[in-house]
């Protein structure tokens, strides 16, 4: 009883409309959610029923042979597991780390500083979005052997802290979350800019920062291309993982358990600042 | 010589702001800027990376449009995918994100999960090889044949007729990724004060008020989700090569990207590639223009 007086105290809503919503988003939701299960019944699969005609779309005996198979054969690599999986984590955490800090303070300055270049900055950033970056890379490279930065892994890491997205992305946000009143109210009781970009600007614009860390982290986590990285101690984890099990039919079980462990991470990570993104709505009552 | 109070405040000023902008502008000319810079000044050369490059003025831009059939027919479907997963996905994305965002925050965390399942990794859209997969084990086969609907099986990605719809389906499929994750966070930074005062001012269903108090509010998730669908929708390319091959069967679904990719990777012809890549620079920044005078109309 008590939810329905809830239910109904919501503003601007009908049942109607709240039924017709959820049969639409289950809908869709079923396809969306299509190569997710596929990719986890896939890697259940006996070999047997992974070459079986017609194919099946579930599995009928599940087993985890795919997932003992996978680690008997990265236990034969050169270089250990460990490695490639602390290179990838290495690269994803603080890659991510810098790029949200570094262009979130950028973007805060962009937003609520007056200064001469600030427009142009902006401009550019939202400008290089647009050049795709097959034909950067050779630049890129040519960079990277001026400062001898090929092989390390600083090529992966520093790179990310500019990348254009984060500062557009922030710099939307903090335009719409931040009243110039409130951190007027900060200056005036004398909290220095460091200060207020800590405590007020970066708890209010959550939402935004939570987000980007899901791409940045994603992006850099599925790295499996590296031009920079010719050492196999430094290669990253997808792409060992793609050089092992390119070996033919015999390892299409291994493979398809391998897609399904680099997932993991990612789902975690979304799962996880997704129910944090949730949360600010009770103190979301700051705001003038 | 004495400095006035007001111009040491200025300095202490601007100097707070450039702590703040360089760290990241450092990275972001370096590596970002720089390379572009570089790679539209190759577009007016003839880099192959085995010689230096030689200034060749416009030849690679003459080339491209007058000598480069399979270029302008490239630009035919990079238009077509573009102009049907672009503003139909903004569109979807958009609904999705406003739709989800009903939800209470458990399920909403389950559902937005869900929506975003493509985009977690990067080959997910590699499922709709075996549900299009031309024998009559595939799925799309399988099940026609089993209705009766077809006798044979139809080789779809291999068919001229098929190809472009069908990546421009799992083109559409895959793109609820960023955009729509940035209007899900968006959604949560709208006040809701607003919606209270609204409903005082007569706002009287949800419709309503989505286009006169959430969407203006939303401009900047807007502009922003624009340019990355104009990104997205314009660089559809690893779609095509994995669905269809490359090249797919008489070019009917090659892009501009992979067009840009062939000569860029394949043929190492990079002069050429970079003024391909300029060309499509120019398109979407075009593109970003026109929309955003749309975007600037929401809600009147």
């Amino acid at each position: 009883m008590a939810k329905f007086r809830i239910a109904k105290k919501r503003l601007n809503r009908s049942l109607g409309g709240d039924i017709s919503i959820g049969i639409f988003l289950a809908l869709f939701g079923l396809v969306m959610a299509l190569p997710m299960v596929y990719a986890i019944t896939t890697s259940l699969k006996p070999a047997d029923e992974l070459w079986v005609y017609p194919p099946r779309f579930f599995v009928t005996n599940p087993t985890f042979k795919n997932f003992t198979d996978l680690f008997r054969i990265l236990d034969t690599s050169t270089v250990p597991f460990s490695r490639y999986l602390f290179n990838t984590v290495f690269v994803s955490v603080v890659g991510t780390g810098g790029h949200v800090l570094l262009s979130s303070m950028c973007a805060y300055a962009i937003c609520k500083f007056k200064f001469k270049g600030r427009s142009f900055i902006f401009q550019l950033v939202v400008l290089s979005l647009m050049f795709n970056t097959t034909v950067t890379a050779i630049p890129n490279f040519i960079i990277m052997s001026k400062l001898h930065w090929v092989d390390t892994l600083a090529s992966l890491v520093v790179p990310a802290f500019g990348s254009s997205l984060g500062l557009y992305l922030m710099k939307q946000f903090i335009d719409q979350m931040i009243p110039d009143a409130i951190l007027e109210a900060a200056r005036i009781d004398g909290a220095n800019e460091f200060r207020i970009f800590f405590g007020i600007v970066m708890p209010s614009v959550r939402p935004a920062w939570l987000t980007l860390i899901i791409f940045s982290f994603q992006g850099l986590w599925n790295l499996s291309d590296t031009n920079y990285i010719y050492r196999e101690d430094l290669k990253p984890l997808n792409y060992a993982l793609h050089q092992i099990l390119s070996g033919g039919v015999t390892r299409v079980g291994a493979s398809a358990a391998a897609t399904v462990l680099m997932m993991v991470v990612p789902i975690v990570l979304f799962l996880f600042t997704q129910s944090q993104i949730v949360e600010t709505l009770a103190t979301s009552g700051m705001k003038d | 010589m004495k400095i006035s109070e007001e111009t040491r405040r200025k300095i202490k000023y601007e100097s707070t702001a450039w702590a703040f902008v360089l760290p990241y502008l450092l990275t972001f000319s370096l590596f970002t800027v720089l390379p572009v810079i570089i790679s539209i000044v190759f577009s007016f050369t003839d880099f192959n990376m085995l010689q230096m490059p030689h200034f060749i003025g416009m030849q690679n831009y003459i080339r491209l449009f007058l000598q480069d059939d399979i270029f302008i027919k490239s630009i035919g479907n990079t238009f077509i995918l573009a102009l049907i997963t672009g503003p139909l996905g903004y569109i979807l994305c958009l609904l999705f994100a406003w739709m989800i965002n009903e939800l209470r925050p458990i399920a909403r965390a389950l559902v937005t999960f869900i929506f975003y399942a493509p985009s977690i990794s990067g080959s997910m859209y590699l499922v709709w090889r075996a549900f299009f997969s031309g024998d009559a084990y595939g799925y799309l086969n399988g099940f026609l044949m089993n209705t009766g609907l077809i006798s044979s099986p139809i080789i779809w990605l291999r068919d001229e007729n098929y190809i472009l719809p069908i990546i421009a389906i799992v083109a559409l499929w895959s793109s609820l990724g960023t955009s729509f994750l940035t209007f899900i966070a968006g959604f949560q930074g709208v006040d809701r004060s607003y919606y209270e005062a609204s409903a005082v001012d007569g706002v009287t269903n949800r419709w309503q008020e989505l286009w006169y108090i959430t969407l203006p509010l939303m401009r900047p998730q807007m502009l922003l989700s624009a340019v990355l669908s104009i990104t997205s929708s314009f660089g559809v390319g690893a779609i095509v090569t994995q669905l269809a091959g490359f090249p797919s069967t008489n070019y009917a679904a090659h892009t501009m990207i992979n067009h840009l990719q062939d000569y860029g990777t394949t043929k190492y012809e990079l002069g050429y590639a970079s003024a391909i890549a300029t060309i499509l620079f120019v398109v979407m920044v075009l593109s970003n223009f026109v929309i955003r005078r749309v975007i600037e109309k929401v809600g009147t």
